[in-house]
């Protein structure tokens, strides 16, 4: 395999961020290969979607370096930032799409403002990227007629409509039925092949994770608690990973939040 | 207890220092550059209409039923003094310098102020903003300047709206119902009406309240919190604050224009 040698899209080297007082990523290292499906996974409230707007430069780190390519997003101006990002996309939880536009505009906005191209060749960009997502009959639909799945899948033929080199899944197997799961989890892995892709699905649902990543980070605790392939996951001897894989309630993370001792609180309350 | 206070007084001014640099910074990144008139031309015309066109009712409905009442109490007392003939002067004067543009501020507040609050304010709660801005488009010049600009042209406009028709609700009431002359309604407002002192004043009133309104909306908008509770703060922070500082605007060009 080429992966040890191919530089990663992306990589993070020691990078720290704190909101306010809370530090979110203590030196934290990661590298997603080219061409892959990498996941980050993790209990909920570590900044999983933070890490990901890291990535896009809508946040700034305190401290380490994030490549993409061969630029260092933190430290690029205004300008930069922008050209970088129109190889990276990045769908969002609630897709995000514009309300006040059609599903084909909303497909044809980022080709409309990126480029000068004639709106016949648009139209057939965009009814090209809605039929990979199996959405073609629908692109004269509201987004508020679309069903949560169906948005996600609109969003996601967004995502790619300027075929982007990077994309980054926030949570996109939250709040859907089964059907709709396995349509986006199918969707990832073959638009990830298929287009010659690097993805990074941030996500808690481990099962669906597991089955189209070529790679898992699992984090926790402001770094890196685990990673590998789901095999080499599995069998990892980190009793923190084996929670999450397993979902236990109660374990190295703790059930009940920080508190004061139970019975002498309830003994106060008598007082 | 009195450090407390002095404590918490200390915190909101920062806080407004603050709320007043990322106003300006905001304004900065919408007006920063090579605006794409051309480009963005539809974009334009829909914050025209949906700002500007859309707020005509209720400003001409407004503007008629103020030239009504002000025909009806200014002809009581002049009639008084036998001075019915000073009613074109007296309508005309007051719509022109004072209630054509802070009426129209106040209403253009109430209605277009708070849809902007609360549309960009939603746009960001569900990440639309932060959307655009990974496709690497700027929200501020996207969603932002046409919004602002829209603001800023067209409520001038309304206020020019309001004033005329105010002055033909007065001619309703003033002529056709009390029956003060119809020449002199117009000939005396002709006389004593100056274009400089009066209407250019009056225009430059509604420009001014027209920025402080709409910078006003968009900012709080933009500024929210994306929770449903932070945008219905904002939008009653938008109508309170701009009707405040219209009013606070209003006093002080009014010192200055109309003082020395």
């Amino acid at each position: 395999m080429d992966k040890a040698v191919a530089k990663p899209l992306v990589d993070i080297q020691n990078l720290t961020f704190s909101r306010g007082e809370r530090v979110i990523y203590d030196d934290m290292s990661m590298q997603f290969a080219r061409g892959k499906v990498t996941a980050i996974m993790g209990p909920s409230g570590i900044g999983k979607t933070t890490l990901l707007r890291l990535i896009g430069g809508q946040l700034k780190p305190d401290a380490g370096h994030i490549w993409f390519e061969d630029q260092d997003i933190p430290t690029l101006g205004r300008r930069d930032l922008y050209q970088a990002r129109k190889k990276m996309s990045m769908l969002f939880q609630s897709g995000a799409l514009f309300s006040d536009m059609t599903v084909f505009d909303n497909v044809a906005f980022p080709i409309r403002e990126h480029t000068k191209l004639p709106e016949e060749i648009i139209r057939m960009m965009v009814l090209m990227k809605l039929e990979s997502v199996g959405l073609r009959g629908a692109r004269d639909l509201m987004p508020a007629e679309l069903s949560g799945g169906m948005a996600r899948r609109a969003a996601l033929a967004r995502a790619i409509a300027l075929d982007p080199q990077l994309i980054m899944y926030d949570e996109p197997f939250a709040g859907q039925d089964p059907i709709s799961m396995g349509v986006i989890v199918r969707l990832i892995r073959s638009l990830n092949d298929a287009l010659g892709l690097t993805s990074i699905v941030v996500s808690h649902d481990v099962n669906e994770v597991m089955s189209i990543a070529d790679y898992v980070y699992v984090v926790a605790e402001r770094r890196v608690i685990g990673h590998g392939t789901p095999e080499q996951l599995r069998q990892h001897e980190s009793p923190l990973v084996q929670q999450f894989l397993q979902g236990l309630a109660d374990g190295p993370v703790p059930f009940h939040f920080k508190a004061a001792d139970y019975a002498q609180e309830l003994m106060e309350l008598k007082a | 207890m009195i450090l407390d206070k002095l404590q918490q007084l200390g915190a909101a001014t920062l806080e407004t220092i603050q709320g007043f640099g990322r106003a300006t910074l905001m304004l900065a990144g919408a007006l920063w550059g090579r605006p794409r008139f051309v480009k963005a031309w539809p974009l334009y015309i829909k914050q025209f209409y949906v700002v500007g066109v859309l707020s005509l009712l209720i400003i001409v409905v407004s503007g008629l039923f103020i030239g009504m009442v002000l025909a009806l109490q200014g002809y009581t007392v002049l009639s008084k003094f036998g001075a019915e003939q000073m009613l074109g002067p007296l309508v005309a004067l007051s719509l022109l310098r004072e209630l054509g543009p802070v009426v129209t501020a106040l209403l253009f507040a109430g209605r277009a102020g708070s849809a902007l609050t609360a549309e960009i304010g939603l746009m960001k709660a569900t990440e639309q903003l932060s959307g655009m801005e990974m496709m690497a488009v700027d929200p501020l010049r996207r969603i932002i300047a046409p919004r602002l600009w829209a603001g800023v042209i067209c409520m001038p406009l309304l206020a020019m709206i309001f004033t005329a028709v105010g002055i033909l609700g007065g001619h309703l009431v003033g002529v056709d119902w009390l029956g003060v002359d119809a020449g002199g309604y117009w000939s005396a407002m002709q006389a004593n009406v100056d274009f400089e002192q009066d209407v250019l004043n009056g225009i430059i009133k509604s420009t001014v309240f027209a920025f402080v309104v709409t910078v006003i909306a968009l900012h709080k908008g933009f500024d929210a919190v994306p929770t449903s509770e932070g945008i219905s703060r904002a939008t009653t922070q938008t109508v309170v604050t701009a009707s405040l500082a219209v009013l606070g605007f209003d006093f002080v060009l009014t010192a200055v224009m109309f003082g020395g």
